[in-house]
């Protein structure tokens, strides 16, 4: 066991659904149901089989690197020490699974003070394999470092994947995680993060494509300070499951989460889940927390959960809130638009624009701003062309 | 040319003990190049005779017509009718999060004219109303009414019909929420839409304020959901003095 995982370890035990005990032996998970808490809303027959026993090779991704100056990008061997070191130990089968598999990592690195401009990008393109693949990154942003890393995953694959992400102190890092898979693609990615004292990390998810996405980001504390800004941008098509499950762990005192989702479901059968988790403990006194989830509804046959759950073991906090919404076009909005002499389908798309746009601002990561903005309009292309079939009918 | 025909206009809304009738046959005609106001009492009815005129899905018409030139208005979509020449400033203007205030008014623009406005005189144009309204050329930056005050909102209001320039302005409390400076801007920003060619306006108040500056042709008095009583400017006077206790207790 590494020395990172001990620490993780040591801290005091929490009576908490919100922590389930991690493992890094398969066989401590057992075989998901259905019925699980974890597993309730995932559909597993959908998975391939990875929740279960499916074997997985490596081939099902081609990855691509494209480093920005000072930043360094290796594999390294799965026996390597890096593993384990942002405290991520497995908490599901899928994950455990996915760390056992693993025939290798890849390690980013940003070296102590290197202020690094522009984005390293990663990208992940699946070659259709019917066999799935498990993978393995860790992002490490050294002290003082200040960096941002995209991760892109696109066409078609059966992935799971555990994505580890360091932030020293005084560290300034962003990752971005972009799910633009073709239609049959399954990827479940358990993301976890360590933030050092004083250290920022703004964690983005930005679910487009895929037949089932699940997303399980968490962050914990190594030092009082640390801030986690963690934003995510979906949107559900007709069959499509996106879920993203965010448990933010106040480890420290003094830090800081804010919690931003934001969704739009269109189609028969698009779902999407949304279940935020934030844990104050104890010892973590005068942290401020915020969590919200948003989601539009933008067509019939479509259909959202949304849990938040916050759950504080100190008196002593700063702020502590959530919002979560699931919501269909406001009435107001669209007679404003339309007695401006704007059509009803532009109105519907105006008002979608404006849902994400702050958040796609809010993301910074300029090169990737014009493509979302992009992407939000091919997606809503589709769904303007079925308003227009059912308006028609 | 723009002349708008109500005729024995009955409105209901949908409330949850059923259906409930608001406009009980309103009557009104109002000539290109002509200003009405209305006056009346809180929930007379009022914002439901220009709600009901521009489309507002939450009213159902259950009698009577509208018409714009002879064409029949309650026979086409909202953006259909703001397309043919009708206008509304909205007594509680809608917050649009995310759509900026310039990304709304070029599409609006686009949509009325079929085409993008040219960007030169567009830009031009769009900060020269914002000026006229003293509205600070940042406000095209922030989203559609979100966080502007209450006369903020008003003035933007104006601003929309300075650009998107109708044949006909239902303007519903426009002068409510605003103090003696902002109601002499919004004022003028009227009276120069009046000064262009064939514009009809149908001002709806609660006060004779407005109507020192914005001097009507006509004023109606609207009492339960109905005109109570026509006449000119002086009708006003008379209202500002006596209030409405006379049509009320009439029970007209
Ligand atoms: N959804 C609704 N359910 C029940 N009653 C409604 C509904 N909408 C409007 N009304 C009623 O219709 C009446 C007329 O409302 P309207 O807003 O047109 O009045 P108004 O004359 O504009 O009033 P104000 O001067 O306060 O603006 C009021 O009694 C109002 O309560
Ligand atoms: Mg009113």
């Amino acid at each position: 066991m590494t020395a990172a995982v001990q620490e993780a370890l040591e801290l005091g035990k929490v009576e908490s659904h919100l922590h389930p005990e991690g493992s890094f032996d398969v066989e401590a998970h057992e075989v998901p149901k259905g019925r699980e808490e974890i597993w309730r809303f995932t559909p597993l027959k959908r998975l391939h089989d990875i929740h279960d026993d499916a074997p997985f090779a490596d081939g099902a991704t081609k990855v691509e690197v494209e480093a920005a100056e000072g930043v360094t990008v290796e594999t390294v061997a799965a026996d390597d020490d890096v593993r384990g070191l942002s405290g991520l130990v497995p908490t599901d089968r899928v994950s455990a699974r996915a760390w056992a598999a693993s025939t290798g990592a890849t390690v980013v690195r940003i070296p102590t003070d290197t202020v690094v401009e522009g984005a390293t990008v990663i990208r992940h393109h699946g070659t259709g394999s019917a066999t799935a693949g498990a993978g393995h990154a860790v992002i490490v942003a050294e002290k003082f470092a200040k960096a941002t890393v995209v991760l892109v995953f696109e066409g078609s694959a059966v992935v799971a994947d555990n994505i580890e992400i360091v932030v020293e102190d005084g560290a300034d890092l962003t990752v971005v995680s972009v799910q633009d898979w073709a239609d049959d693609a399954v990827h479940l990615s358990t993301q976890h993060a360590k933030v050092g004292r004083d250290a920022n990390l703004k964690h983005v998810s930005v679910s487009f494509g895929g037949d089932v996405v699940r997303h399980d980001f968490s962050a914990e504390y190594a030092g009082p300070g640390g801030s986690v800004e963690s934003l995510g941008l979906y949107f559900a098509d007709a069959g499509q499951h996106i879920e993203h499950r965010l448990f933010v762990d106040h480890t420290a005192p003094k830090t800081k989460s804010n919690v931003v989702y934001k969704g739009a479901l269109q189609g028969e059968k698009a779902h999407a889940v949304w279940i935020g988790n934030v844990l104050i403990r104890k010892e973590a006194e005068g942290i401020e927390t915020y969590e919200e989830n948003r989601n539009l509804i933008l067509t019939d046959g479509a259909w959202a959960d949304s849990v938040p759950n916050l759950e504080i073991e100190t008196g002593e906090i700063e702020g502590a809130g959530h919002a979560s919404a699931i919501g269909r076009f406001d009435d107001e909005q669209l007679f404003y638009l339309q007695s401006r002499s704007i059509s009803e389908t532009e109105a519907k798309r105006l008002v979608v624009h404006g849902f994400f746009n702050d958040l796609i601002r809010q993301i910074g990561v300029p090169e990737l701003e014009e493509k979302l903005t992009g992407t939000v309009e091919a997606e809503l292309a589709k769904n303007i062309n079925t308003l227009i079939t059912k308006d028609n009918a | 040319m723009s002349t708008l025909e109500i005729k024995d206009l009955q409105v209901s809304v949908e409330t949850e003990d059923g259906p409930k009738e608001i406009l009980k046959g309103v009557t009104l005609t109002i000539n290109s190049g002509e200003t009405h106001a209305i006056m009346g009492p809180n929930g007379s009815g009022k914002s439901t005779l220009a709600y009901s005129i521009a489309g507002h899905p939450k009213y159902s018409i259950t009698g009577g017509t509208v018409t714009l030139d002879g064409e029949d208005v309650l026979e086409m979509s909202v953006d259909e009718r703001a397309k043919a020449g009708l206008f509304l400033a909205m007594q509680y203007p809608v917050e649009v999060p995310g759509v900026s205030v310039a990304n709304f008014l070029r599409t609006a623009k686009t949509a009325l004219d079929g085409e993008a406005p040219k960007l030169r005189t567009w830009v031009k144009d769009v900060n020269g109303a914002m000026d006229k309204m003293h509205l600070d050329p940042s406000f095209s930056q922030r989203s559609v009414n979100e966080g502007f005050s209450g006369g903020e909102k008003k003035r933007h209001e104006i601003a929309q019909l300075d650009i998107l320039d109708p044949a006909f302005a239902l303007l519903d409390e426009i002068d409510s929420g605003l103090d003696i400076d902002a109601l002499k801007v919004v004022s003028e920003g009227i009276n120069d839409f009046r000064a262009r060619e064939a514009k009809s306006v149908l001002l709806i108040t609660h006060y004779t304020r407005i109507l020192r500056y914005v001097k009507p042709d006509q004023v109606h008095v609207f009492v339960a959901g109905r005109i109570a009583e026509s006449g000119g400017p002086e009708l006003a006077e008379e209202l500002e003095a006596n209030g409405y206790e006379k049509y009320v207790a009439a029970g007209v």
